[in-house]
């Protein structure tokens, strides 16, 4: 078992997890995810490492609400504990030497981008931190991020924080901030990610992105995480997580992620003892 | 063959009935409704009268048919004598995991391929003894632990749970070195239970088995992916030698067009959700599955007849596509008959060429070619070759890739010095396990590609043998 040392709400459905999970913590890397369980019976589910901490022995996840598990987990309190933590899974992102790199987050990625800024900002690039939501109270860990950021632009739907707009504002933004950018990284849900895409996809920026898909065991074995990436098939579990954006085939991603959708609404009420409105 | 004889004072007759004992199962009927274990067992007198059928060969063909080196006439005539606590000893003496292996070994081709008595009145019923014997030991109030050497103070880390990994466990540690398992999922028993389904193998018995391991005080570590949360490197700096296990992790797919539909899955996707998440009892456990009502399995293999039961099982026409025919199929004769008995259909000389999907992406049917048996391949078996203009169509809501894996790559990606082989797998000497690293050894479908569970024992057991040798300073 491994203790939650630490549960938060974060933003509205957005929750913070923190987990005792020494080994984990001393092999983690940047880019690099765990695999959950929250009860003996349950499902396994992928989640992108938003901070460790080697010393400590702890692991940081951000979880948003969105099913059964993710459900039990936010109700997870300090003294708790889940079954299974495994990791760190995934390849280490590889930390390029650029001038200046653009680290897109939304949603849980506002909080799993900052592994990510911390290691290019300690091998010395400028690091610029686009946050998009759909309000301001999308937003967290600002201090955080601020330590590590040389700028962050803020972009919401609802203009309550930043540009009012959506991620298709990313180059404009770019642009304005007066950095270098050689390289865009977006972490949050698929649909973010393809969005950043299509916007960095003119400038001819490189842009990686942490693919969300279905996973079982998460070390290659089940192959249900497939992609294809570059008219090659991919497993996102050890070819990934990230892979070059503007090289995937979203449509394909959409698709296989709804494979489950019914059965996640029913496994969602029924976990919630709402059987009879199926 | 049977003759009538009188009641002798001779305890054991020898030509008491030659017979072949038949093993009860359930009934078809019955048992594509249920999960529950398709063969029952032998009573304690059908074992009896079994064994006595063994005509004590002088030199047995059968034990040189063993990977593991079982001493065969030894435990049958344990139980023709009704003794089974020592056929139980003689047993476990050279297999730690014979409830296992006395359900899914093919048998045929060994021990009981190797039967003296086969031409005649038919082959000895070596596992199903096998099994008897595992499974009255498991009712026994003490199960019986085997001697186990005095501490040697060396430490052993063994990586991946499956047969290869708890056969050299076992093995180790009556040898008295310290062994710790170290399994990537959340459950011990690798393939005995992410993969084999609970009809062929019930999970209370691999859990019966791990337990036996405890007992010899083996360690055991969940939710540790060797290759990523510590390296081999790293283990080496704590462990006095490494055993790699972890098995044949990473599917096939045929490539077709169309192989990343929805409802299109790997063998170990499907197999995984349903054994290890248990997912045909959903929602009680959260992992999802579909229902599916048209099923289709690609391939001819052992893993192939557990997808297609397992998919009748779940209410579903299920059917078998595989591109030779019955005689070239590698899957056990036993469990193609199983599978025919419960109704899944068997498409023979059938090769799928494109899966069509349906508008929300969801896979509606198979193109298949009809083919011909050509020449002999480098597998000895008659090549196929497509018959032109037989495309014909399945109708199907799902189909099941089951055709084979590569070794999992974590590992020897993570390993900087272990020597690969073409094929991705682990390059290891065929007698020892020895890999090109230094206090590292490796068995089972890590080095062979997918094989069988008592292939991957022998090779556990082997790389045992070699390691306790390297141990005790003999190498």
């Amino acid at each position: 078992m491994f203790a939650v040392l630490e549960s938060q709400v974060l933003a509205p459905n957005l929750h913070m997890l923190t987990l005792e999970a020494p080994d984990v913590a001393r092999q983690a890397q940047a880019g690099q995810f765990v695999i959950l369980r929250a009860e003996e019976d349950g499902e396994r589910i992928p989640l992108s490492l938003a901070d460790w901490d080697a010393a400590k022995g702890i692991i940081t996840v951000v979880i948003v609400n969105v099913g059964k598990t993710t459900d039990r987990l936010t109700r997870l309190k300090a003294g708790q504990a889940v079954p299974t933590v495994a990791g760190p899974l995934g390849r280490p992102l590889k930390i390029e030497p650029v001038k200046a790199v653009c680290l897109v987050g939304g949603c849980y990625g506002v909080g799993s981008i900052y592994p990510l800024a911390r290691a290019y900002r300690r091998q010395g690039s400028r690091v610029l931190i686009v946050l998009e939501g759909k309000s301001g109270f999308a937003f967290y860990w600002e201090e955080k991020l601020r330590s590590i950021a040389d700028k962050i632009v803020y972009i919401t739907r609802d203009g309550t924080r930043g540009a009012r707009g959506h991620i298709d504002l990313l180059p404009r933004a770019i642009e304005a901030s007066g950095e270098l950018v050689e390289r865009v990284i977006a972490n949050g849900c698929n649909h973010l990610l393809s969005e950043v895409c299509t916007a960095t996809q003119p400038l001819g920026l490189p842009t990686q992105v942490c693919l969300n898909t279905l996973m079982i065991d998460g070390t290659g074995m089940c192959g249900v995480c497939r992609v294809t990436v570059g008219g090659q098939m991919k497993f996102a579990c050890v070819d990934g997580p990230y892979f070059d954006g503007h090289a995937v085939d979203w449509q394909e991603l959409f698709q296989r992620r709804q494979s489950y959708l019914r059965e996640e609404v029913q496994s969602l009420r029924s976990s919630a003892g709402m059987e009879e409105c199926l | 063959m049977s003759e009538n004889h009188p009641q002798s004072s001779n305890p054991t007759p020898r030509k008491l009935d030659l017979i072949r004992r038949e093993m009860p199962k359930q009934a078809p009927e019955i048992r594509i409704h249920n999960f529950d274990e398709v063969a029952l067992g032998f009573s304690a007198e059908t074992a009896i009268e079994e064994a006595r059928r063994c005509l004590k060969c002088k030199n047995p063909q059968c034990v040189a048919g063993c990977p593991v080196e079982i001493d065969i006439p030894g435990f049958i005539g344990a139980i023709a004598r009704g003794d089974f606590a020592s056929g139980t000893r003689i047993l476990k003496d050279k297999n730690c995991l014979p409830a296992i292996s006395g359900r899914v070994c093919p048998q045929e081709e060994q021990c009981e391929g190797a039967c003296i008595l086969k031409k005649r009145s038919g082959e000895l019923s070596i596992g199903r003894l096998e099994r008897f014997l595992a499974d009255w030991d498991a009712t026994q109030a003490e199960v019986s632990l085997p001697k186990i050497a005095p501490p040697t103070g060396k430490k052993v880390a063994i990586v991946g749970s499956g047969p290869a990994g708890l056969t050299a466990a076992g093995d180790l540690i009556r040898q008295g070195h310290a062994v710790t398992v170290f399994e990537a999922l959340h459950k011990m028993g690798g393939v005995l239970v992410y993969g084999i389904p609970e009809f062929r193998l019930p999970k209370a018995i691999v859990a019966r088995e791990l337990d036996y391991l405890r007992q010899m005080g083996v360690q055991m570590v969940t939710d540790y992916v060797v290759g990523q949360t510590r390296s081999i490197e790293s283990l080496l700096e704590e462990y006095d030698a490494v055993f790699i296990g972890s098995g044949a992790g990473l599917p096939w797919f045929l490539e077709v067009p169309g192989n990343n539909l929805n409802g299109v899955y790997s063998a170990n996707e499907y197999l995984t959700r349903m054994n290890l998440m248990k997912g045909y009892l959903f929602p009680k456990y959260s992992t999802p599955i579909v229902r599916h009502k048209r099923v289709a399995v690609v391939g001819g293999g052992n893993v192939a007849m557990d997808c297609a039961r397992t998919a009748l099982r779940l209410g579903a026409e299920s059917r078998i596509v595989y591109r030779r025919s019955r005689e070239e199929m590698p899957a056990r004769l036993e469990e193609v008959e199983n599978a025919e008995e419960e109704g899944v259909i068997f498409d023979y000389l059938t090769l799928p060429t494109r899966y069509l999907g349906d508008e929300r992406g969801w896979v509606k049917a198979i193109e298949c070619i009809r083919m011909a048996l050509g020449e002999p391949d480098a597998s000895g078996r008659r090549k196929p070759v497509p018959v032109p203009g037989s495309e014909t169509i399945i109708e199907v809501d799902a189909v099941i890739a089951a055709i084979g894996n590569s070794p999992n790559p974590l590992i020897p990606a993570a390993t900087p010095g272990l020597l690969m082989g073409k094929k991705g797998n682990i390059d290891a000497d065929e007698t020892t396990g020895k890999t090109s690293l230094e206090r590292v050894w490796a068995g089972g479908d890590v080095v062979t590609g997918a094989a069988t569970v008592i292939l991957a024992m022998g090779a556990g057991r082997k790389a045992a043998k070699s390691i306790h040798a390297y141990l005790s300073g003999q190498m």
